[in-house]
């Protein structure tokens, strides 16, 4: 069968604490598809958030409509809510986010065309690559994720030039085939799907996004946060 | 095969080809210019690869881009989504 550009994208939003940021994505995620002419749903999955995220989710859904917004609350690790999300989906295309504003919202009209020029069944958004870039990083953290994805690239040759950036368009397919294979928690997680994904042969488009950092000073690279990064890849490294 | 697979089976036959030559008995040893590039090679070739890998990664870092407009635009919306929310009646 020939396969379908989107017709219905669904965005999956995994939120935990994002009472202040929720509201805003889902406001920048239906102009940008009204705009555009795509239909679309939103899909929340909610990490049992005590701030007051699920009520907020619930005013969005009066306001928005319940074929718009989809509410769940699921309390498991991360990397999981993106399968129990997918099952409530009724888009042909997913889209993949962070719910924290990092992402540049307007951007998934831009993946929805890039999708449509090269029949891609996942498209990517790449920090390293065009006009793709950052806001609000130091040298330290740019010296470090450059010399991350230098590694990333040098052992794993994945065909993608952003492994981490977890801003990403899938065919409903191919993203349930990858969630089958795929084993690894958290951002590893990432980085697996785009290595199994090339394994199997579906095709990766790109696009350069930004990655916009609201919150100075709070760096997430830390001791712990590297050494968990090396022992994922190496494990990516030895088994795929 | 997984990545560690490919990368043993290339330096188990870079390797074994190296030795062959390096520690051929006298008869079938290659002429001594080349024995004298030969044997420290494995360090040549792993310091060029730490000098590649430092240049590009520092060139990759100078190149970073700083999103600008990316960030003012996002504080547009920003402001134009509360307006419009607070219209559309949510309680914050």
């Amino acid at each position: 069968a020939m396969a379908r550009g989107p017709e219905r994208v669904s965005v999956l939003l995994p939120t935990y604490n994002e009472r202040d940021n929720l509201p805003l994505v889902v406001w920048l995620l239906q102009r940008t598809f009204t705009d555009s002419g795509i239909d679309f749903e939103i899909i929340i999955v909610d990490d049992g958030s005590p701030d007051g995220t699920q009520e907020v989710a619930r005013q969005l859904e009066k306001i928005y409509g319940s074929d718009k917004i989809v509410r769940q609350l699921f309390l498991f690790p991360s990397g999981t809510a993106y399968i129990h999300g997918m099952k409530y989906a009724t888009g042909n295309f997913i889209v993949i986010m962070d719910a924290d504003l990092s992402h540049h919202v307007r951007l998934c009209f831009v993946y929805s065309g890039k999708q449509k020029e090269g029949n891609f069944d996942i498209v990517s958004g790449t920090r390293y690559k065009g006009n793709g870039g950052v806001y609000g990083w130091d040298l330290k953290r740019k010296l470090i994720s450059r010399g991350a994805n230098f590694l990333t690239q040098v052992l794993l040759r994945p065909g993608a030039s952003d492994l981490t950036g977890s801003f990403r368009l899938y065919r409903k397919e191919v993203l349930e085939k990858l969630m089958e294979k795929c084993v690894s928690k958290g951002y590893v997680f990432q980085m697996e799907m785009i290595v199994r994904a090339r394994q199997l042969g579906f095709t990766i488009g790109e696009v350069p996004i930004s990655f916009v950092d609201r919150v100075y000073g709070e760096s997430k690279l830390g001791g712990n946060e590297i050494v968990s990064f090396l022992k994922g890849l190496l494990t990516l490294f030895a088994t795929t | 095969m997984t990545k560690l697979g490919q990368w043993l089976c290339g330096l188990a036959v870079l390797g074994s080809a190296w030795a062959a030559l390096a520690l051929a008995p006298p008869q079938l040893q290659p002429p001594a210019p080349l024995r004298q590039a030969l044997l420290p090679l494995p360090v040549y070739l792993l310091v060029a690869f730490g000098c590649y890998s430092l240049a590009t990664v520092g060139y990759r870092l100078a190149t970073f881009n700083d999103c600008e407009e990316a960030a003012a635009e996002l504080q547009e919306h920003i402001r134009a989504a509360r307006a419009d929310l607070r219209r559309r009646g949510l309680r914050l």
